[in-house]
């Protein structure tokens, strides 16, 4: 079986936010600090491993013409696990990511992968896509929120690094979102392109 | 190579006009406006002034070489970029922030477009929207002008926090003798600049005076005791409207291209201008009001498109 690469393709090689471009408005939206980002990269990646599933298990009995309607009801049931779960042992965190934790259902990643990989492949190999998808996506959105945590409050984790550093917010607001991941997304395709 | 021999019909005229020639004429137009801050709010605002300039330069310099492209610094643009930076920005920042603010607008705001010519925003007013973004409290603590560095609002701020305008003669703000940024308070000083570049023509006459006229006519209608009451001199003299108008939205790169674009561009920026004034939450609007204007330029150059001569209608 071939599911090594499965797994490692959504690392690096078609990194969901970096490569894809894919489930950018959480990022845009939670990569304020990399707590809420680790968070929201662990819920995304529980929805992603069981809506890949559970869809790549049905995939022979849903009909195509409402398959959409059907993995998103797949989708929502996972988000909505994951959501009764943060609430129960992390309310914190689910007060921090807010509206984001519902909003999952409408993340293209994980719709991405249910209708381009799921839907049509067997279930292991769409096991390890998940992983490694919802690996890629919460690295990808760890390291923006790192960036952005830095210079937008000057910690990391919750720790100040730099004692003297002024932080510019506006790092910490939607432009330092937009700024990083365009900067980010530039640099990716820059070493992309001399790599070809 | 071929090409060699370009053959037109005669008569031929060298312009003598160049990139770097208009950078620099600009700059020499700002230079009595810089001269009047630093003479106001002391060597601070020298210091401010130089840091930005040199800042600018630095970046231009290093991004350049990064890419490998060639090195323009002789162009004035980046200086100019620096420059302008710098006119808006108080007198009392510590010095890190013009650094910051002039490696933002050259890095952020003209070089990842791919350089001059190719960026959609004004990079002085980028640097100047990210600084008062990032940094609030500096971007809004003036000084009074004088050198013992007394605290003071600008007389926009002042009105909006509702204690009226004290002492503020025409004259006061017509010279400079106000709180504010180091290169907008001596409007004086602008306008002799702007003189220079009309007579030269590097400016035209149609952003500058629908963008003026714009903002005179609506803070006259919309003024604090009913329609028609409005104190429009003092809001064309205050704040940075006579420096955005003349020296930050004329910026070829960012305004339209032909006359009646001008014009609208122009009227967009006065009306934006008064609404972020009199409705928004800062006191001053002119930067923001530029960079939106910025944002539609090219849409409002691709519908005043002219027609091309000999081909009927206008679609």
């Amino acid at each position: 079986m071939k599911l090594l690469p499965e797994f490692l393709k959504g690392i690096i090689k078609q990194n969901p936010i970096f490569v894809l471009a894919l489930g950018l408005c959480p990022v845009l939206a939670v990569s304020t600090s990399v707590k809420n980002a680790l968070g929201m990269g662990a819920a995304a990646t529980f929805v992603l491993v069981g809506s890949n599933c559970i869809v790549s298990l049905i995939k022979k009995g849903v009909p195509d013409t409402i398959r959409i309607p059907c993995f998103i009801i797949v989708i929502a049931t996972f988000v909505t696990i994951a959501e009764l779960v943060m609430k129960a042992y992390s309310p914190a965190l689910n007060r921090a990511l807010g509206i984001y934790v519902p909003l999952i259902v409408v993340n293209c990643v994980v719709l991405g992968r249910a209708e381009a990989f799921a839907s049509r492949r067997t279930l292991p190999a769409s096991l390890a896509d998940a992983l490694g998808m919802g690996i890629g996506f919460t690295l990808g959105l760890a390291l923006i929120s790192a960036v952005r945590e830095l210079l937008g409050s000057g910690q990391l984790l919750g720790y100040t690094l730099l004692p003297g550093f002024q932080p510019a917010l506006m790092m910490a607001l939607p432009p330092g979102a937009l700024l990083v991941i365009g900067g980010m997304l530039g640099f990716f395709n820059l070493l992309k392109g001399r790599k070809e | 190579m071929e090409n060699k021999l370009i053959v037109t019909a005669a008569p031929h005229l060298h312009a003598h006009q160049s990139t770097a020639r208009i950078m620099w004429s600009v700059s020499l137009a700002l230079l009595p406006a810089g001269a009047a801050g630093v003479y106001l709010f002391g060597y601070a605002a020298l210091a401010v002034i130089v840091t930005a300039v040199a800042a600018a330069l630095a970046t231009e310099w290093l991004l350049q070489k990064m890419t490998r492209r060639q090195v323009t610094l002789l162009d004035g643009s980046a200086f100019l970029t620096g420059l302008l930076l710098a006119y808006n920005l108080p007198s009392g920042v510590p010095l890190w922030m013009p650094a910051v603010g002039s490696f933002f607008a050259i890095a952020v705001g003209k070089q990842i477009f791919g350089g001059l010519g190719q960026n959609i925003f004004n990079p002085a007013l980028a640097a100047r929207a990210f600084l008062m973004a990032s940094w609030p409290a500096y971007m809004t603590s003036f000084r009074a002008p004088g050198f013992d560095a007394v605290a003071s609002a600008t007389p926009l701020s002042a009105l909006k926090e509702g204690h009226l305008r004290q002492v503020y003669s025409y004259l006061d703000l017509f010279l400079g003798n106000k709180g504010g940024c180091i290169g907008e308070v001596c409007v004086a000083g602008l306008l002799a600049g702007a003189v220079f570049l009309f007579l030269k023509g590097y400016i035209t006459w149609h952003i500058p005076v629908s963008y003026l006229l714009t903002a005179g006519i609506f803070h006259y209608v919309f003024g604090p005791s009913g329609l028609f009451s409005g104190d429009w001199l003092f809001y064309l003299f205050s704040g940075g409207l006579v420096l955005g108008a003349f020296y930050m939205a004329t910026d070829y790169v960012t305004s339209p291209l032909t006359a009646k674009g001008q014009l609208i561009y122009g009227t967009g920026c006065g009306l934006l201008t008064v609404v972020i004034r009199l409705w928004g939450g800062y006191p001053e609007g002119t930067c923001y009001a530029i960079l939106m204007m910025n944002a539609v330029s090219p849409f409002i150059d691709r519908y005043t498109r002219g027609r091309i001569y000999g081909t009927g209608k206008m679609r």
